[in-house]
């Protein structure tokens, strides 16, 4: 079936594409684009004047929970979730149960994505077995059955030596290793942020420097092993300060923000709704505003939702016994096109960039761009549309947001993967 | 006047007007356990629970009093939170509670906020009785009494605070009342014990005990838990002692008639000295005996009494 996108502004900016054009798909691929494109061409037409038409975007973190817990989310739930928050493909970490450190775990998820999900679906294998921090996991197997990258995300690897050794043997898969910064001896039970408002809610603070220093220890084993390490989640300004300077000494070192650590500060605790509980956890305003710069200047190069599901009464409990992590699949388009296009931090273009080309470069993924003959994920969405988050109409099992009845102005309005429209809320 | 919330989660939230209306209120209700029959029946037919899921002896026993005296139902209901966390969550704890129509959930816990998370699913009134290191509400009333009592004002005054400021609730309700009624507050740590931030609170923050100790109207010391020793907080009690227990050589620091507080339970020779507290400047006791007033005084107000009428006047006895 052909599919034409009539009239669309289509921001490419994998080439430099930012024009109306009218965008056809044919048999899962792009297969041209053109300033007018009769409407005979396709059987279905749709007419995307006033919305831009962009390259399908791409979630590089998110936590699908099956196998394992399903309660929470499954890869299916998690998909449909993806497709409505305007994505048309994720990568999911590594921590389910059992571990994505095995070939047929990875199999599992492959087969299942194929046959519930609408997005695509690659898989991060687990650095270490278990997630345990010892034994390095067969990168090389699950490379080979469809692994994109390696983590431990949700654990930190805690030994230097493991983390040079994975650093080294993924170099000759060319995967990248994504670390979850955290020195686990600097946590001390910390469920927020150190800083005035841990002092003043009277709960335990997890400081910057913890996360900063695993980010310098890994950038210095990236350095001398040459491997390619992608720090997950930066939430501090000493975090994109290192990564800053790695990157200038000419470091194969990337890095990720979420929407809610360029959108709230650690002021959104007060309350203690366990909603706003997350590893790394929300920080100050200066760290905030450290992560726009970040944005702004390209030291952060993609912006990933870090998705992570739990059910309602897991969430509903004191602070302190909740677990950490919100869901971010459905509120990360319309908060990166209200915080970082609507005031200003980034262009249009860019702003796709960081959704879309960048975190598929980083995975090595052939997504990413609407050049012709590539497959045709594309994600349409709407800078003007005004929308109220309302996590009861979430495609997503879980409701864990703190974003409920936020105000913004942008949304994503249709998904179409490998040619065929996923979602559309158009 | 009345208070404007019905929950009394912490002195952070409230105003110097409604902190005042509280205290004035303690001063009738004070004299009530001054009679002969100690009892009033302005709580009656009201029942209050004593939620307890962290162990309290004289926070749980001054509030049963108070209520008590109140003419009020009270019933206890203790749990260690964490058997909670492994069974029954607090919000079905929390249900099980409601369904037996209590006007009052009088809630100790080991977790900063519980209190304000019952608070948003009950439809009773919370009395925040200690929520891990976060506010104790209660006993900063009862300190300001004290000091108010004693020195007849609290605006002006300087007040030391010293001990383990990063783990204390009672430190930060403290600090929000003292800064409210216009006091001056300087805190003394360890930088270990000392949390981050302290100085946006409008406070001194030291290391040095002499430093906060010079010029105080009043000392209010800190529990020490000897848990903390080994576990680099400290290295040994010997040193904590040394460097910030209060002796009668350091309490001579301030001025001479400060007077010396401890919300409880002391530790003798690990933060104060036993000549300290059973000295003459010592209100340790006269805290605890306040306590009760002021806890009196706390249900009567979020009971919604209009405070037109002096409850002291109320016929005792029935």
């Amino acid at each position: 079936m052909r599919i034409l996108l009539k009239n669309g502004r289509v921001i490419d900016p994998s080439r430099r594409v930012d024009e109306t054009l009218d965008v056809l798909v044919e048999e899962g691929r792009i297969s041209g684009l053109d300033v007018s494109i009769p409407r005979s061409a396709a059987e279905t037409v749709y007419d995307l004047a006033g919305l831009v038409v962009a390259p399908g975007f791409v979630d590089m973190h998110v936590h699908l929970r099956e196998p394992g817990r399903e309660d929470k989310e499954t890869i299916e739930t998690g998909g449909q979730a993806a497709a409505a928050g305007g994505f048309t493909s994720v990568a999911c970490m590594a921590n389910t149960h059992p571990v994505n450190d095995d070939q047929s775990v990875t199999d599992f998820i492959i087969s299942q994505a194929r046959r519930a999900s609408p997005v695509n679906v690659y898989p991060i294998g687990a650095i270490t077995k278990g997630l345990k921090g010892q034994e390095l996991s067969e990168f090389g197997d699950l490379r080979a059955r469809g692994c994109v990258g390696v983590s431990d995300d949700g654990e930190p690897v805690a030994s230097g030596f493991v983390m040079r050794k994975a650093l080294e043997y993924a170099r000759m898969f060319d995967m990248p290793v994504l670390s979850h910064p955290e020195d686990p001896t600097l946590c001390n039970g910390g469920v927020m942020n150190e800083g005035f408002m841990s002092t003043f809610l009277g709960l335990k603070g997890l400081h910057a420097a913890a996360e900063e220093a695993m980010i310098f220890r890994d950038i210095r084993l990236a350095e001398m092993t040459g491997g390619r390490l992608h720090v997950l989640h930066v939430s501090t300004a000493g975090a994109v300060q290192l990564v800053r300077e790695a990157k200038a000494r000419g470091v194969r070192v990337t890095c990720e923000a979420t929407p809610h650590h360029f959108t709230l500060t650690d002021e959104a605790v007060k309350g203690y709704d366990a909603n706003t509980k997350m590893k790394p956890p929300l920080r100050s305003s200066e760290d905030r505003d450290a992560i726009l710069r970040g944005v702004e200047d390209g030291t952060i190069d993609a912006i990933a939702s870090d998705h992570a599901p739990h059910c309602s009464e897991e969430k509903q409990v004191e602070y302190d016994v909740a677990p950490f992590g919100i869901v971010g699949l459905e509120t990360s388009v319309s908060l990166g096109l209200d915080r970082l296009v609507a005031r200003g931090v980034v262009s249009l273009s860019r702003f796709v960039d960081l959704y879309s080309a960048a975190p598929a470069r980083i995975l090595g993924l052939k997504k990413g761009t609407l050049a012709p003959g590539a497959d045709a994920d594309i994600t349409v969405f709407s800078q003007e549309k005004e929308i109220v988050v309302d996590p009861s109409r979430f495609r997503s099992k879980s409701r864990n947001t703190p974003f409920g009845g936020m105000k913004l102005r942008g949304a994503p309005l249709m998904a179409i993967v490998g040619g065929k429209v996923v979602h559309s809320a158009l | 006047m009345r208070l404007k919330s019905r929950h009394l989660l912490g002195i952070e939230p409230m105003s110097a007007e409604e902190i005042t209306l509280i205290l004035d209120a303690a001063e009738s209700f004070s004299e009530i356990s001054q009679r002969e029959i100690k009892k009033v029946p302005t709580l009656r037919g009201k029942t209050v629970v004593n939620l307890f899921m962290e162990p309290s002896t004289r926070t749980r026993t001054s509030f049963e009093l108070a209520e008590k005296r109140l003419s009020a139902d009270s019933l206890n209901f203790a749990a260690s939170a964490s058997s909670l966390v492994k069974g029954e969550t607090l919000i079905d704890t929390a249900r099980n509670i409601e369904a037996m129509a209590p006007d009052f959930i009088v809630m100790r816990h080991s977790m900063a906020g519980a209190p304000h998370f019952l608070a948003r699913h009950c439809r009773s009134s919370i009395i925040n009785a200690g929520d891990g290191s976060h506010e104790h509400p209660t006993q900063a009333l009862l300190d300001a009494f004290t000091i108010r009592q004693k020195k007849g004002r609290l605006a002006g005054l300087r007040v030391a605070i010293i001990g383990d400021i990063l783990h204390s609730r009672v430190v930060r309700s403290n600090v929000f009342l003292l800064k409210k009624l216009g006091a001056d507050v300087v805190l003394a740590a360890p930088p270990t014990l000392m949390p981050m931030g302290v100085e946006k609170f409008g406070v001194q923050a030291t290391n040095a005990m002499d430093e906060a100790l010079r010029g105080a109207d009043v000392i209010m010391m800190l529990r020490i838990q000897m848990e903390r020793q080994g576990k680099g907080y400290f290295p040994s009690v010997r040193e904590y002692f040394n460097l910030f227990g209060l002796t009668e050589e350091r309490a001579r620091m301030a001025k001479p008639d400060a007077i010396i507080m401890h919300p409880g339970p002391i530790n003798r020779g690990v933060e104060i000295a036993s000549s300290v507290a059973d000295g003459p400047y010592s209100v340790i006791l006269d805290q605890v005996t306040n306590g009760v007033a002021v806890r009196m005084a706390v249900l009567y107000l979020l009971a919604g009494e209009t405070s037109d009428e002096n409850p002291a006047e109320e016929r005792p006895g029935h």
